[in-house]
């Protein structure tokens, strides 16, 4: 989360471009490389990965789930399940802003009862958007272990919530925000980092 | 959205379909083994209905329910409403209660308005029927079954056949539907039609057969007796013949169209067995849809901050 640990959707905006200190942090190839290193992680914790569900995290936690997906069945041979869990209905500022449009929640068939999920989401700020899929999470089953996945920890906690795997551990100020792009949902890998001290 | 839901008139096409894309994901939830959200816990929701009501009453009350709210029924009999309590100091009453929203029905057109409009009470005021004016979230419910059966509505040809005079669904869905860029046309005597129909944004028609085989979805409106004081067509027999849904129109009707009705029915006065137990029919899921709809309008009136 970028802006203020309560808002993620501010995370997309301003626009990168727009913002002259806008600064890069990873591009698409470190992108890539992190999320193949989380890929072999994931399985090697697990001892392979057969009961491992992946489920990502809307907006932008959702194609990074997939394409760890990929990555895993690509080391594998054999497919992982992977899905979407919208957390709106279980946020704990919903009363701070105007009531917002609900994302997908798609869990796989074969459900995660039993199963280790693996939660994925792009930035992991205050804990508070984890706090609320672990929510989630209990309504739908009951996973046999739930595993966190970033590629960005920013720091600043206000939970005790800690990440399994991470991309890049990023230390920030308050006042920076960090902004992931997506090749599916923005055009393009990136991960940005705005805002601070003037350099 | 606006802070109340009164009229169908209130909702953008945006708000809409905001309220149908809501629907559809917590249509979702009623298939879960838990079918509970934590949104508004803490929160308050007061079913006033001042006039007998099953489906509704329950679908309210269901979804909030199923959003943690705590639900609170009022209804006429049995409580100080049949002592002749004015509907201001109900409202007064609800107010010092702590209401976060008021979901009401009367039997006077324009009761939620005044109870939205007269600074009685600071919740939002949802119209669950008033009079022969709205019913919003019936509207809903039924675009949304034609939208899950037929996709986006935009150029649909829908038709409404029966008592449009009395109805509060014909005129919300009329207004709703056009929103949603369908064209009605409503179909019935001449008696049953309300003055001004002409300046409804639907067409009217007197023949139901001459409309029936170019219907996407047909809607049966429930000949309400109740509110009949005088004669409005000859006969039950003649009505039936002219404007119930019955097998020889079901040939008419095209393979794909849809069959609703929001119930209660008068079976064999304005549909039949055939048609109303029918593949075509969608009657049963109107009533399951209703829960996701109401949840979703309450969760947008609700869910968030107060608008500013």
């Amino acid at each position: 989360m970028s802006a203020e640990p309560s808002s993620r959707e501010m995370r997309g905006q301003p626009r990168p471009g727009e913002r002259a200190v806008a600064r890069t942090v990873l591009d698409a190839p470190d992108i890539a490389r992190a999320l193949t290193r989380i890929a072999h992680e994931i399985v090697e914790r697990s001892r392979g990965a057969s009961d491992v569900v992946l489920l990502g995290i809307p907006t932008r936690g959702v194609p990074l789930a997939r394409r760890l997906a990929e990555r895993i069945t690509a080391v594998e041979g054999t497919p992982v399940p992977v899905g979407a869990l919208d957390i709106t209905m279980y946020r704990d500022d919903l009363r701070l802003r105007p009531a917002r449009a609900l994302a997908h929640t798609d869990i796989p068939p074969g459900g995660v009862d039993g199963r280790t999920v693996v939660l994925v989401d792009d930035v992991l700020f205050s804990g508070r958007s984890i706090r609320a899929a672990l929510s989630a999470l209990e309504e739908v089953g009951r996973p046999r272990a739930v595993r966190l996945a970033v590629l960005v920890d920013r720091g600043h906690r206000q939970l005790p919530i800690r990440p399994d795997h991470v991309g890049k551990n990023l230390p920030t100020s308050l006042r920076e925000q960090v902004q992931v792009l997506v090749e599916e949902v923005d055009g393009r890998d990136l991960v940005l980092i705005a805002g601070g001290e003037e350099p | 959205m606006k802070r109340h839901l009164l009229s169908a008139a209130d909702l953008s096409r945006d708000d809409a379909l905001l309220v149908l894309d809501t629907a559809e994901e917590l249509a979702r939830v009623s298939d879960r083994a838990v079918k509970k959200l934590p949104t508004l816990r803490g929160r308050t929701v007061v079913n006033l209905f001042f006039e007998d009501s099953t489906r509704t009453r329950i679908s309210f009350e269901a979804a909030a329910k199923r959003l943690s709210a705590d639900v609170i029924n009022f209804s006429a009999k049995g409580s100080s409403l049949s002592k002749g309590e004015s509907l201001k100091d109900t409202a007064l009453t609800l107010e010092a209660m702590g209401a976060d929203a008021v979901v009401v029905r009367h039997s006077a057109s324009g009761a939620p308005h005044r109870l939205a409009t007269s600074g009685w009470i600071g919740g939002s005021v949802v119209n669950a029927g008033d009079g022969t004016h709205e019913h919003p979230t019936q509207a809903l419910l039924d675009a949304f079954t034609m939208r899950r059966h037929l996709g986006p509505l935009t150029d649909r040809r829908v038709i409404i056949v029966g008592d449009v005079l009395h109805s509060r669904v014909a005129r919300s869905n009329v207004l709703l539907l056009h929103t949603l860029g369908a064209e009605v046309t409503l179909v019935a005597p001449p008696t049953l039609l309300p003055v001004g129909v002409e300046t409804w944004p639907c067409a009217a028609a007197y023949d139901l057969d001459s409309v029936l085989p170019k219907a996407d979805a047909v809607m049966m409106l429930r000949v309400q007796r109740e509110r009949m004081g005088a004669a409005y067509f000859p006969s039950v027999r003649e009505y039936s013949r002219r404007y119930g849904l019955h097998a020889g129109r079901l040939g008419v009707l095209p393979e794909h169209a849809l069959i609703l009705h929001p119930g209660p029915m008068n079976r064999g006065l304005e549909i039949t067995a055939e048609a109303a137990d029918g593949a075509r029919s969608v009657i049963v899921e109107q009533v399951a849809n209703g829960v996701s709809v109401r949840m979703a309008v309450l969760y947008l009136l609700l869910g968030g901050s107060e608008p500013g």
